[in-house]
């Protein structure tokens, strides 16, 4: 009831002008900017699954009851991609689809498969999203993406008790953090958990690495394969990477076992009932699970500190996010875009926790606690913010379950591979993916 | 006395059987329908028709639903990723000398020549010992039921089984507490000497990198044992009085909540009580003695110049953690028990169907000779039931050369690759991120190679049957 008014504003906002569907809609206030959109149904297909989609699916319900169209959620897990391009093949893409690899969105724009955003969907997004985030969002002067959840993937969270046993302080700089993880493993206290059994966490290791030793433009074209893999700065990360990795006890379950956990694990063994490490490198999406475990609580038994800078590198976030783009040029596939780009619907998934927004004109407020609200606030504020260069990368590559990136880097934590044999490989394996590029 | 009534329920098993041997006389009955047939030569044409009208509707399904997609998929696998170039057979080539697809090709054998047997064996084993069960129904059923859920369901179920953690992993939970009762880890594991200080690491053990003399008092730092895992009566570290020989102490030297200074006894230090010391001295162990609740120990014997003070690697015997079941070297055979697992129910229950139909007599009349129950299903049941036996490893076949799901599900994504198979390596290469519809199609057109023999000895054994 409460929620009405906001958000017959906010479809003020979103919606505009939004003449397209207009007319008979029975409720009387919010009559004038609400599409009315009775017996159309738009399915959105997205990787999220669990708690994630349950919050979600409480932004659909309101798109739903704002509209009076059918919304249809399907969940693609981690192989998104192969399910939109399986439903392409066939001629029935979902209208809407959560994409998490810009790289895969740039596949499927070269191959016109996505729809520019038109109207008062391409106008929420220039009112709400800074010209970075919109940036991110446009191909070849196109835009198509509205970035519905970011990520901030430069924390590492870590237990206060176990800190606290060893009489530790979160590091800040890269030789601090080593200094911390040797005090830890002289307490008894495995340091940190690499969850080398999901691919994609490596890759976060080595982004934040590579961002703060080889810096953002050569960050930006070793995205682009512009830079070949065995430069020296990848190198140089890749040594800081095993310098790391390979100190005995350091990691837990030594390099054979540390392949063998995944992330959903990982975040058990740390902040579970029988804690095995004290620290867990993952963005902030961590925080969610930590609340799920509910042993010890965020912000209380389980805190942040951002990744450590590397021989005196700026603060950098490696941010992540889900961009929703439109596979239909639909009315109801606009209208559910423009609901996507308005601060309203960013604020009912906020509420939830587990969420951050690059909407900027989404109130802080919205957020659950106050580690969200600091996680959000260094997106938002961050001097050097580069997307999660994995990701930016062909799906063959950095993109899925067994991607070259994914599957060398876990040999690289798993086997003794010298860096430089592992920045020929990870080079060998590019050239193969990036094609023409 | 039980004995006795069996034949009788083999003798009724018998007529059961026979009544499918009556079934020729039944076709033989049906022949004078064939006879009409010849009469009727003028509504030949008029036939011909009406089968074409009626083989109509399954053979457009046939060309729609099978011929063309084997017909388009060889055709695919003639042309690059895309479709749009013809690369001839570059696509074969390069599936038998690419490192993944070799593998994939590789692991498919393994699963072909070991699976199928041990499951039809596994069968066999349980179908002839459920024979000779009480409530053989409820054993059946329950060895049946895995063919009751998914292989995805089942993949998730086994990476519990197989997880590496003993805490969490099933068989390793099982493996552990079987070892640990025969031998049972050090108190100390994990434990080891602070870097910089008086030892290195020996064989396990630590011993001091320069001589001790008697009269000297040595102290030990040990660091990285958590505090959980401090002894009970373990006292603040001290050293033991002055005496004559040699003394020390040992004690970890960690101040819970940080602040203690490294390589000194701060106040709330605890000492390491039942830690084995041995004095050694060119290169033999001397001595041996066990530290005190303080963790001091003292060797009052050794009055001489030069020893080794080393703690025994027995005080750090990592605890054992059971096998990395889905690391790279097992996890094949890990996929594989958890295959057998799903298909042995159904292997049993088709060879016991098998065994019902047998011939009792020729059973008895064996035993009647004096066969051993050995002799017995080795030399009659076996031969017997054999055309089953082969149904069921044909059956196998085929179905272990498609296996993808549990190899999707199973094995962790560091692993995956290891496991690879063909069928999977065909998902991965054409909707995996590869997008390479070529390479995929080559592989299908590969496994649809390898099932057709299966396939074939199918359908000709069914000809057989019927004919």
């Amino acid at each position: 009831m409460v929620r009405k008014a906001p958000l017959a504003a906010m479809l003020a906002v979103a919606a505009l002008a939004a003449a397209a569907g207009c007319g008979s809609n029975p409720t009387p206030a919010p009559s004038a900017a609400t599409i009315d959109l009775t017996g159309k149904t738009v399915e959105v297909a997205a990787t999220w699954s669990g708690t994630e989609q349950e919050n979600f699916q409480a932004v659909l319900d309101e798109f739903a009851k704002l509209t009076k169209a059918t919304v249809k959620y399907t969940s693609g897990g981690n192989d998104l991609p192969v399910l939109l391009n399986s439903r392409l093949a066939g001629g029935a893409p979902p209208d809407v689809a959560f994409i998490p690899q810009p790289g895969v969105v740039a596949e499927f724009a070269k191959r016109g498969a996505l729809k520019p955003l038109t109207g008062d969907a391409a106008a929420a997004v220039s009112a709400n999203f800074s010209d970075a985030w919109k940036g991110l969002g446009t191909i070849d002067g196109k835009l198509y993406g509205v970035y519905f959840k970011v990520a901030n993937k430069s924390v590492i969270w870590y237990r206060t008790d176990k800190f606290g046993e060893a009489g530790v302080q979160p590091p800040k700089t890269w030789d601090e953090f080593k200094t911390v993880s040797k005090t830890l493993s002289e307490a008894g206290i495995t340091p940190i958990v690499a969850a080398g059994g999901d691919g994609w966490v490596l890759t976060d290791w080595f982004e934040n690495v590579y961002l703060r030793v080889g810096g953002p433009d050569n960050y930006d074209k070793l995205a682009k394969h512009e830079l070949p893999w065995t430069d020296p700065t990848v190198v140089k990360a890749l040594e800081v990477l095993a310098d790391y990795w390979r100190t005995p006890k350091h990691v837990q379950g030594g390099p054979t076992g540390a392949v063998q956990v995944t992330f959903t694990q990982s975040i058990a063994d740390v902040f579970g009932e029988k804690p095995k490490s004290a620290m867990l490198f993952e963005g902030d999406f961590v925080a969610s699970e930590i609340n799920k475990l509910a042993k010890v609580k965020v912000g209380e038994g389980a805190k942040f500190f951002d990744w450590p800078s590397v021989e005196g590198s700026k603060p950098a976030v490696v941010t992540a996010g889900d961009q929703a783009v439109a596979f239909k040029d639909t009315p109801e596939a606009m209208a559910l875009m423009a609901f996507l780009a308005s601060p309203e619907a960013a604020k009912i998934m906020a509420a939830k926790g587990g969420f951050m927004s690059a909407n900027k004109n989404l109130d802080p407020a919205a957020y659950p606690d106050p580690t969200t609200r600091q996680l959000a606030s260094s997106v938002v504020s961050a001097e050097l913010l580069r997307f999660d260069l994995s990701d930016l990368t062909p799906q063959a590559f950095g993109g899925g379950t067994s991607a070259h990136m994914w599957v060398l880097l876990q040999e690289f934590l798993s086997k003794p591979i010298t860096p430089a044999a592992l920045a020929q490989l990870l080079e060998d394996a590019a050239k193969k993916d990036f094609g023409s590029n | 006395m039980t004995r006795a009534s069996e034949p009788v329920g083999g003798d009724r098993a018998k007529v059961l059987a026979n009544g499918r041997s009556g079934a020729p006389a039944h076709r033989r009955q049906g022949d004078p329908g064939a006879g009409g047939r010849r009469r009727g030569g003028s509504r030949l044409g008029e036939r011909r028709v009406l089968a074409l009208l009626f083989l109509g509707p399954a053979a457009l399904m046939l060309a729609v639903l099978v011929c063309y997609p084997i017909m388009y998929t060889i055709w695919l696998s003639l042309h690059g990723g895309g479709g749009a170039t013809f690369v001839g057979a570059d696509n074969y080539v390069k599936m038998f000398t690419a490192a993944e697809t070799r593998r994939a090709i590789i692991n498919n054998l393994v699963w072909v020549v070991v699976t199928p047997s041990v499951v039809t064996t596994l069968g066999l084993i349980f179908a002839v010992l459920t024979e000779k069960v009480r409530r053989a129904t409820a054993f059946k059923l329950i060895l049946f039921m895995p063919m009751a859920i998914s292989f995805l369901a089942a993949g998730v179920t086994f990476r519990l089984v197989y997880d590496e953690n003993p805490e969490r992993g099933a068989l390793n939970a099982v493996i552990v507490a079987v070892h640990d009762t025969f031998a049972p880890p050090s108190p100390y594991y994990g434990a080891n000497p602070r870097d910089g200080g008086p030892l290195a690491a020996v064989d396990g053990g630590y011993q001091t990198t320069t001589p001790v003399d008697s009269g000297d008092a040595v102290a030990l730092p040990v660091v990285g044992l958590p505090q959980d895992r401090i002894p009970a009566d373990a006292a603040t570290a001290a050293l033991p009085p002055a005496g004559p020989g040699l003394r020390g102490v040992i004690w970890l030297d960690f101040t819970r909540g940080g602040g203690g200074k490294a390589g000194v006894i701060d106040a709330t230090e605890k000492g390491l009580p039942e830690m084995t010391v041995e004095a050694v001295a060119d290169g033999t162990v001397i001595a041996t003695t066990r530290t005190d609740a303080a963790g001091g120990f003292a060797f009052p014997e050794l009055t001489g110049d030069g020893y080794t003070i080393r703690l025994a690697a027995e005080n750090f015997t990592e605890p054992f953690n059971g096998l990395t079941w889905l690391g790279p070297g097992l996890v094949t055979p890990a996929v594989i028990g958890a295959y057998i697992w799903i298909w042995a129910g159904f292997a049993m229950v088709l060879i016991s169907a098998g065994l019902a139909a047998l011939p009792r007599e020729a059973l008895e009349a064996a035993r009647v000779d004096g066969a051993t129950e050995w002799q017995v299903f080795r030399r009659v049941t076996v031969p017997l039931v054999r055309p089953v036996l082969i149904v069921v490893l044909v059956t196998l076949t085929i179905n272990v050369l498609k296996v993808f799901d549990l190899i999707y599900v199973l094995p962790p994504e560091s692993s995956q690759d290891e496991a690879n198979v063909v069928a999977l390596e065909m998902y991965r290469v054409s909707f995996g991120g590869g997008l390479d519809y070529g390479l995929g199609s080559a592989l299908a057109v590969l496994l649809f190679v390898l099932v057709l023999p299966a396939m074939l000895f199918n359908i000709r054994r069914l000809r057989r049957d019927q004919g």
